[in-house]
């Protein structure tokens, strides 16, 4: 199969993903809105406005790309393991397993479309985010650049969880057990310097923490994590999860018995 | 044209080689099979269930990994040339295997892409096979709306998107009515007629008869018989036939060289051994006065065969 041939496939596989959550926007695009919108007026208004200034801003301004970066990180994560396992359920992923398609090509489409989703869902929820909060934007291109990488990185881990998914159990226990602790723990409502040295020290282990430092300095300026040791911990987490996917496709595990 | 199509070329459209295959439960569901399928012939592997059909038939169409042995389609191997291997290839499932909730041209359009066929070529090639299937007024429903007979056809038209050379139908006619079950044959002859291999499983037995040239049998992961339906059937050693009559009998005749058994006064049953003459069976019975109004096999003579080779003692 040529390049050219592996590319219309990619096409293929990235108009399927978008079509599956844009037929169901619903569902798909409306929930974070609503979340984040209860979010602000909770968190940023009737509590918010009792606390103090972060860094300069309001407490609502604070944690404003934070419910941005929350919304991309779930919703990049659970198109594809949602995705690939109604795949797997359904048995469709077998078009693809019978067709000449590489797996790299395989893994993208499904990395891609989870991209798609966390982008779609991070610029609704950033829309919303207009009518309660600043977007100064200080840093656009890294702004953009870290939400992208973290679809990647979070598309990649949904598609580990959609491969040794046995049940639709199974692809709610690590969102539900690893994920959302890790996101509210990762700095979102909370500055980093409110915590004692020792669970500072601590919380540079959770990459989110990452994520959402690099977000929110590329959104507002604020700098809370070393902009280059974190880029580069994203860059190799990405790099670790789709050679454990690559060769988790190779071997087969939990779709060619 | 069928039969110089299965003329055997240099490089059969299937060549199995001492393929084993083990689950990780344990199972031994193929035991080292070699299986060898000509361009162009009509195929039919059979095998009670369990046999390991269906795991042969996952291990070609790469949905299941294998222990041991080759396996090449038309000289490609399927794991170290897998992607020129799989684009000689079209499946039809057993189980239906779309997604129940995308319309039905976007699926084959979909398939079409997975094999490098661009979108426009895609939407011709989509909007051919939908008519031809009768399902082209269907293109923007859901999937899962489809009837059985539709669903069915809606996966070999999309198992013909790319226009494979071998096309790997795992009972396609199962479940569905005796109309769509003649097109589908009728489908299946003239593709077949004009160059594209066909392996088939399927429990109707006269379907293989009717459809096959070559055929292989499958038990318990060996393969049992591998030959032409000719050399097969010939193996025959007696056949049995019903005999409809004008007139109800009054007792049983009896002929030397027929066995003859009346379950009812207007129903004769007779075996007729290999070699023995049929028309001297009716000569001898019009000789008694008896009028035959109509004929027809006890049984599918395929049916005996196969219950032979798979172990079954048959009644």
């Amino acid at each position: 199969m040529s390049l050219k041939q592996q590319l219309v496939a990619l096409q293929s596989m990235l108009i399927r993903e978008y079509l599956r959550f844009i037929r169901i926007w619903v569902q798909t695009l409306l929930p974070p809105a609503i979340t984040t919108v209860l979010y602000f007026i909770i968190f940023g208004e009737l509590i918010g406005s009792q606390l103090a200034d972060i860094g300069g801003y309001r407490y609502m301004d604070y944690i404003a790309p934070g419910l941005v970066l929350m919304s991309v990180i779930t919703n990049a994560y659970a198109n594809v393991v949602s995705s690939f396992y109604s795949s797997k359920f359904q048995r469709h992923i077998e078009e693809l397993l019978v067709s000449p398609v590489s797996n790299f090509v395989i893994l993208t489409g499904f990395v891609g479309g989870g991209v798609m989703r966390g982008l779609s869902v991070g610029l609704t929820v950033t829309a919303v985010t207009v009518f309660f909060a600043e977007i100064p934007l200080s840093h656009l291109a890294l702004t953009l650049g870290v939400a992208v990488l973290t679809c990647i990185l979070f598309s990649l881990a949904g598609f580990i969880n959609g491969i040794y998914a046995k049940s639709f159990d199974d692809i709610s226990i690590i969102p539900t057990f690893v994920l959302t602790p890790l996101t509210y723990l990762g700095g979102i409502f909370y500055s980093l310097d409110m915590l004692s040295p020792f669970w500072q020290q601590v919380s540079l282990f959770n990459p989110i923490l990452h994520m959402i430092g690099l977000f929110r300095y590329g959104w507002m300026g604020i700098q809370e994590v070393d902009t280059v040791n974190s880029l580069l911990l994203i860059i190799a987490v990405i790099v670790m999860l789709t050679y454990v996917c690559l060769r988790l496709l190779k071997r087969g595990t939990g779709i060619r018995p | 044209m069928a039969l110089a199509a299965m003329i055997p070329s240099p490089t059969p459209a299937l060549q199995i080689k001492g393929l084993k295959k083990t689950y990780a439960t344990g199972v031994e569901a193929l035991h080292g099979i070699d299986l060898e399928v000509q361009h162009g012939d009509f195929f039919a592997l059979l095998g009670p269930n369990g046999a390991g059909k269906s795991t042969a038939i996952g291990i070609i169409s790469s949905l299941v990994t294998f222990s041991e042995g080759s396996v090449t389609i038309f000289g490609h191997d399927i794991v170290n040339d897998y992607a020129a291997a799989r684009a000689c290839l079209g499946l039809v499932p057993q189980e239906f295997n779309f997604n129940q909730f995308d319309p039905v041209c976007e699926i084959l359009m979909h398939q079409a892409g997975y094999y490098g066929i661009r979108r426009q070529d895609a939407a011709k090639r989509a909007q051919r096979l939908l008519e031809q299937f009768d399902l082209w007024e269907k293109r923007s429903v859901m999937a899962r709306e489809l009837s059985g007979g539709m669903k069915r056809r809606l996966m070999i038209a999309r198992a013909m998107i790319h226009d494979p050379q071998l096309l790997i139908l795992d009972e396609p006619t199962a479940g569905v009515d005796l109309e769509i079950r003649h097109n589908l044959w009728h489908y299946l002859k003239e593709i077949n007629s004009q160059g594209t291999t066909i392996i088939l499983t399927t429990h109707y037995l006269e379907e293989a008869e009717q459809l096959c040239r070559t055929i292989a049998i499958i038990s318990n992961g060996r393969i049992r018989a591998d030959t032409t339906m000719r050399e097969l059937l010939d193996q025959l050693d007696s056949e049995h036939f019903v005999l409809y009559l004008k007139n109800p009998l009054l007792h049983c005749p009896k002929i030397d060289g027929y066995a003859l058994h009346c379950p009812d006064s207007r129903t004769l049953e007779a075996t007729v051994s290999k070699g023995a003459d049929l028309n001297h069976l009716f000569d001898e019975l019009n000789a008694q006065g008896i009028d035959i109004v109509s004929m027809k096999n006890k049984t599918n003579r395929l049916e005996k065969l196969f219950l032979q080779l798979v172990g079954h003692r048959f009644d």
